[in-house]
């Protein structure tokens, strides 16, 4: 069991949440993920880290309910049963970040897909490493962490779908616009989001990089559940990844098989919810 | 003289179809005595020669006989940790039985069933095979506790070690929590079994991934040994077209959601994919233990191997319960492609009939396919239980010798690192559960020979 510290609401679908986990932060290197349990009973949830202190041992996550798992997750309170990690590589800049001095950088999050993307600038910047950032999501309420990103990027430029904030359109709008300021572009966010920026990416030739999010059960090799197809070859998100080069990703078929559990998650869903008693958090 | 076994009650085809309880019902009093009675307590046992761990068995026959079950126990466990696990998995025809001279003539003595009977016992009955621990301040760092991990945890600690296993997953055990079924090996007995290994004073730490959370050289560090017991490693796809389908999945998987996460349960919060048709692809234990699992979510569920029964790997008593409960064997033929409808689901597969050929170097018939006669079939699942590769990732930042297979070297034991020592499948690639826990045992007397 590990101690949640709290587990609140940030949006109208997003929440975050901070519990003590020593192990996971000791190694942490922004691009890792980590898989979650809220119950003995619950399904295994890979998610990504948004923040840690290394001190006190807490880490933050953030995570969007987007089914009967996260939905279940939402309502906890004091503690989680299982939180296991970290889970595959780091970012390729994190990790060799003196390779990257002379690169012009830029980031581009899509919706909760900030959140794996804030650690891995803050601690570029840390080392002193300055980024752009696009970020988009449908509409102001739901870009989230503004103020925490802006003290940790060269130049930072928003869309909402509305228009409610920043440009009126889709990240891809802007990035199309820049492309030529940058020697690479790391996207992170929904998969068809990926997948629409590495088509601006490669139309200029520039070099990219993706983080895919299969299903996923153990996160350690042993299922193959999460297996991706780059540069033609079969691979596993879980340790392989999650992180691969955005132009060798099969992204049609890492949309089609988003859907192979799509009945019995329905059903889960009812269950979940039944079990709450139709309550839902607040 | 019998020469017959006495056959413990099983769970009828019918009925256990529809359940995930244990199959085999185990013996009871009488029909264990009945059996014990038949053994000749050789002079000069072959059975001890057939045991990886070397388990003294007409001896402790020999107290099931006077039923003293404790005394029993007590020999069993002289040579092997986990013996309520061993009594059921192991392929004893192979080991013990296929050495008992009665065998020449008629049945072998049921050992495994008798061992089985004998530690079922002492589980219910809390026996402690270990007094007194005197504790020794050498600690030893174990990762992985599947079977190597645990027995190898299990001799330590008898002799005073302290040992700390590391395990990624929720739940220790390994492949006998995430991988052999319910109905095989209940998990109630794992859990009592690695219930055992903590009063011993074994420590164990889940949810953590060594290689990324602590890493090899940071144990070498903080302990004066080191263990890898890390398991098998990644499935094994065929590399055939439509592969990447929706619909199919390694054994692995499909275990592991019903094993680990229960989702053979309604009330379960992890899915398994519902299907009407499944093919299992192998012929090993975990081929048995998926297509047996899909059996009993009301699946038509099919075996698929390319070579014939008599080269089929899985242990003897699960292909013949499998046969009993209905699969069916589509033997000596192979997938070819895998068909799916625009959806990216599958809907059959093009296969191919194979022809056995005369055994080559290795003993082993090999095969080759019969052109002309690629065929259709229709299913909707797609399982590979094909083995596995090996899987690097607790080595992060750790310099280990590995094979030319990847597989780690050791000698004696020891990896090329001076503190780590390794054993089980992480070694010898994909193997049985009694042959990783010989290994476990192996290192663990190694260990404490040069910890001495």
């Amino acid at each position: 069991m590990y101690k949640v510290l709290y587990n609140k609401k940030i949006s109208v679908n997003s929440y975050e949440m901070a519990i003590i986990a020593p192990h996971i932060i000791e190694k942490f290197i922004p691009g890792q993920f980590i898989i979650i349990m809220a119950y003995e009973d619950s399904e295994r949830i890979p998610l990504t880290v948004y923040d840690y202190d290394k001190e006190k041992g807490i880490i933050y996550l953030i995570y969007q309910v987007v089914g009967a798992s996260t939905l279940e997750l939402s309502n906890i309170k004091k503690e989680i049963f299982s939180i296991s990690g970290p889970l595959g590589n780091g970012n390729e800049i994190c990790l060799n970040p003196n390779n990257y001095r002379e690169k012009r950088i830029c980031y581009v999050a899509g919706g909760v897909g900030i959140a794996p993307v804030y650690p891995q600038i803050k601690y570029l910047n840390e080392l002193g490493l300055k980024v752009d950032v696009i970020y988009g999501a449908k509409n102001v309420g739901l870009l989230l962490i503004r103020q925490k990103i802006e003290k940790v990027v060269n130049k930072i430029r928003y869309a909402t779908d509305d228009g409610s904030f920043g440009t009126k359109g889709f990240v891809t709008d802007i990035l199309e616009k820049y492309i030529n300021d940058y020697d690479i572009v790391v996207a992170i966010g929904p998969v068809i989001m990926m997948k629409n920026i590495v088509d601006v990416t490669n139309k200029h030739n520039v070099k990219s990089i993706v983080s895919m999010n299969p299903l996923m059960v153990d996160g350690s090799g042993m299922c193959g559940a999460c297996r991706c197809e780059v540069d033609g070859k079969v691979k596993f998100a879980c340790i392989h990844g999650p992180e691969f080069p955005g132009d060798k990703v099969n992204f049609d078929l890492a949309l089609k098989r988003m859907n192979i559990y799509k009945e019995e998650e329905k059903e889960k869903l009812d269950l979940i919810n039944k079990k709450l008693g139709g309550k839902k958090d607040e | 003289m019998n020469d017959k076994r006495v056959l413990g009650k099983i769970q009828n085809p019918q009925e256990r179809i529809k359940n995930f309880s244990e199959v085999e019902l185990g013996y009871t009093k009488e029909e264990a005595l009945k059996e014990a009675n038949r053994c000749l307590q050789c002079i000069n046992p072959r059975c001890v020669k057939g045991c990886p761990v070397g388990i003294m068995i007409p001896e402790f026959i020999k107290y099931i006989k006077e039923d003293n079950i404790e005394k029993a126990y007590e020999v069993i466990s002289k040579s092997s940790s986990l013996p309520a696990i061993c009594g059921r998995v192991c392929p004893q025809e192979k080991q013990c039985e296929g050495m008992c001279i009665k065998g020449l003539k008629g049945d072998a003595i049921s050992i495994g069933a008798l061992e089985r009977y004998v530690a079922d016992i002492a589980l219910k009955n809390n026996f402690t095979s270990v007094k007194n621990i005197k504790k020794n301040n050498k600690k030893v760092a174990i990762v992985g506790s599947g079977p190597s991990g645990l027995t190898c945890a299990g001799e330590l600690a008898k002799k005073g070690y302290n040992v700390v296993i590391y395990e990624i997953l929720q739940k220790p055990g390994g492949v006998l929590t995430y991988g052999i079924p319910e109905f095989r090996l209940p998990k109630s007995i794992v859990e009592k079994e690695i219930e055992s290994l903590k009063k011993l004073g074994v420590e164990i730490k889940c949810d953590v991934l060594v290689g990324n959370s602590i890493t090899i050289d940071d144990l070498s560090k903080e302990y004066d040994a080191v263990f890898l017991g890390t398991g098998a490693g990644l499935p094994k796809f065929m590399g055939i077209p439509g592969e990447e389908a929706n619909g199919v999945f390694s054994a692995n998987e499909i275990l592991t959601r019903i094993n680990l996460m229960k989702a053979y349960k309604e009330e379960a919060k992890t899915p398994i994919k519902k299907a009407k048709k499944a093919y299992v692809i192998g012929g090993g234990n975990v081929a048995m233990d998926a297509v047996r699992s899909l059996k009993r979510l009301g699946v038509d569920a099919h075996i698929m191997y390319r070579r014939s029964e008599e080269e089929l790997p899985a242990r003897k008593m699960e292909v013949y319960h499998a046969k009993e409960e209905g699969i069916i064997f589509d033997l000596l033929t192979n997938p070819k492609e895998i068909l799916m409808d625009e959806f990216n689901n599958v809907i059959g597969m093009n296969v191919i009939n194979m022809i056995l050929t005369e055994p080559g170097e290795d003993g082993r018939r090999g095969v080759i396919e019969d052109e002309k006669s690629i065929h259709k079939v229709d299913c909707d699942m797609v399982v590979m239980a094909l083995g596995t590769s090996p899987n690097h990732s607790a080595l992060k930042d750790t310099e280990i010798n590995l094979s030319e297979k990847g597989l780690i070297v050791v000698e004696e034991s020891k990896t090329s690192h001076d503190k780590v020592y390794a054993g089980g499948d992480a070694v010898t690639g994909a193997a049985t559960v009694i042959l990783a826990m010989e290994a476990g045992k192996k290192a663990a007397h190694q260990i404490m020979e040069e910890l001495k």
